[in-house]
């Protein structure tokens, strides 16, 4: 009787004992860098594994007008706050510019009226949001494609960088200022694209007027809004915490394509 | 068989050891223990992230849901709430508000259910993408090796007549007054284990692949077509849900048959490979 109750307080006090430690170990574990870099390594074997499924052009799924959700949810910034976006959007984005510099032949400064006259594609998607939800909006832009190609890239260009006018945290350095990243294969991708319009309408505030990007393959934080530059890199290590982006910057992947 | 030699020296019962598991059936076995409890708690921190469920392509806040853990708060204080298709149960304590350092908090599922602990959507899915990547490939080994060796043929696939209804009710009767084969019959799996591990290894675990790189836009454009089997993001990831739950409902009946029909002797057999019978003696 003695020894089953020895057996039986062991046992529960080790089934306690071992919970807990796994409860904290894991924390422990979860800042620990080098168990961070294991765990990162599913990244890059991700990217690689659906890179080689989807080949470079297989398109995401495009909806009917039916299909469309009834409500869009606004995410990250619903409106920039700064005294500079406040005028862009008073006077319509009329004086509004798109610069694209960096590792291009030609840098350039479109405007919006620029942007419509391009080639547009319009195109009913899936915005998957990191957190889980989903929505599916109607967009219409111009291919990033044909924009990099009227700039033309240097052939040490790799990366796409989206500087944005909104702040998502309010630092006194500018590193809560949001920016995206996006690699060649992605740039070129069909379905990539610069969008002006949602649902029919002109970008709201909320969706990211004037300009947002599209890169259908990837998660919603992929989708720069209220975009006022792009840079062509050849590495982006040396902008905010150098992961490509703010999110990333704050731990999420970048490739977000799961 | 002849049992005509009668040896003295032996007396009855006695307990001989079997060869019970394989060593990559052990290995598969603890790597998916591992694999699924890092799977099952960074994914309820997942969840907590957005902790309502839908059905169809698209679903977030304000479109119709399917399940939802939530708080609300009143007069003296907040209270946590499930709410499944209309039914609203309060939860307070578990799910929706739980206590977290000593304080009642707002999170879906409680600290002590989720990796990491506190709320940290970018680090659980590094643990989740991390953790999935190893039990695919542990579920290839395993699958591989099973084919191969016969152990599926010749361990999991029931028998005719284990499959009639008199065998299965007479098994379930024994099951429920906990009677479990002894001798001869405890070298094999009985026909609800077979069923069950089956079910386990051919329905749900592929079931939570598949929903899971449904819910991921970059498999989405390289397999349209499981976007449509499982009739769209959304419900793939209400499926994802439902099927863990049944999942963790396995571990829960599992664990508690190894316990009932000897702890032991179970445990060690899956780490050791040796399994205990007891012989009752040749019958005279």
């Amino acid at each position: 009787m003695s020894h089953f109750l020895t057996r039986r307080r062991f046992l529960i006090g080790g089934t306690l004992g071992a919970s807990a430690l796994t409860l904290s170990g894991c924390d422990m574990l979860d800042q620990n860098a080098d168990v961070a870099t294991v765990l990162r390594s599913a990244e890059r074997l991700t990217m690689k594994a659906q890179r080689l499924l989807q080949g470079r052009d297989a398109l995401a799924r495009e909806f009917g007008e039916t299909d469309i959700s009834p409500s869009f949810r606004v995410n990250g910034t619903s409106a920039p706050d700064s005294d500079e976006y406040a005028e862009l959007a008073d006077g319509q984005f009329a004086s509004w510019r798109l610069k694209i510099d960096g590792l291009v032949n030609r840098p350039m400064a479109f405007s919006l009226a620029d942007l419509k006259l391009m080639t547009a594609r319009t195109q009913i998607t899936r915005h998957d949001c990191v957190e889980g939800w989903s929505a599916i909006g109607k967009w219409t832009g111009v291919p990033l494609w044909v924009v990099l190609g009227s700039v033309g890239l240097k052939p040490t260009a790799r990366y796409v960088v989206f500087h944005c006018a909104d702040e998502l945290e309010k630092t006194l350095d500018g590193s809560g200022r949001y920016y995206e990243s996006i690699d060649l294969v992605d740039a070129h991708h069909p379905q990539t694209i610069l969008a002006y319009q949602m649902n029919g309408q002109d970008l709201s505030i909320g969706h990211g007027a004037p300009l947002r990007l599209r890169v259908e393959r990837q998660l919603g934080y992929k989708h720069a809004k209220y975009i006022m530059r792009i840079e062509i890199v050849d590495s982006f290590s040396s902008m905010g915490a150098g992961n490509g982006g703010y999110w990333e910057d704050r731990g999420y992947e970048w490739y977000a394509g799961i | 068989m002849n049992e005509t030699t009668i040896n003295d020296t032996v007396r009855y019962p006695r307990t001989v050891f079997i060869r019970r598991h394989s060593i990559i059936i052990r290995f598969t076995h603890w790597l998916n223990v591992l694999c699924l409890s890092f799977l099952l708690m960074s994914g309820l921190q997942i969840f907590n992230a957005h902790p309502e469920l839908y059905w169809g392509h698209y679903g977030a806040d304000g479109d119709p849901a399917v399940l939802t853990i939530g708080s609300e708060s009143q007069g003296d204080g907040s209270h946590g709430f499930a709410r499944v298709a209309g039914l609203q149960v309060p939860t307070t304590g578990v799910l929706g508000v739980s206590n977290v350092d000593g304080e009642p908090t707002s999170r879906a599922f409680p600290a002590w259910a989720t990796i990491p602990s506190f709320q940290d959507l970018a680090a659980g899915r590094r643990w989740h993408f991390f953790f999935a990547w190893l039990f695919l490939i542990n579920g290839i080994l395993y699958l591989g090796f099973s084919l191969i060796s016969g152990h599926f043929r010749r361990d999991l696939t029931p028998t005719t007549e284990e499959l009639s209804p008199r065998h299965l009710g007479r098994e379930i009767i024994d099951h429920a007054l906990l009677r479990f084969p002894k001798g001869e019959e405890a070298k094999r799996y009985n026909a609800l284990q077979k069923l069950t591990y089956l079910s386990v290894i051919v329905v749900l675990l592929p079931l939570m692949i598949l929903t899971g790189l449904t819910m991921s836009p970059g498999v989405d454009a390289a397999f349209p077509w499981l976007v449509d089997v499982f009739g769209g993001r959304q419900s793939a990831r209400t499926i994802h849900f439902i099927t863990a739950s049944f999942l963790v409902l396995f571990v829960i009946v599992h664990v508690a048959m190894v316990v009932l029909s000897g702890t032991w002797n179970n445990i060690r057999s899956m780490i050791t490979g040796r399994y205990a019978i007891q012989e009752q003696g040749p019958k005279s």
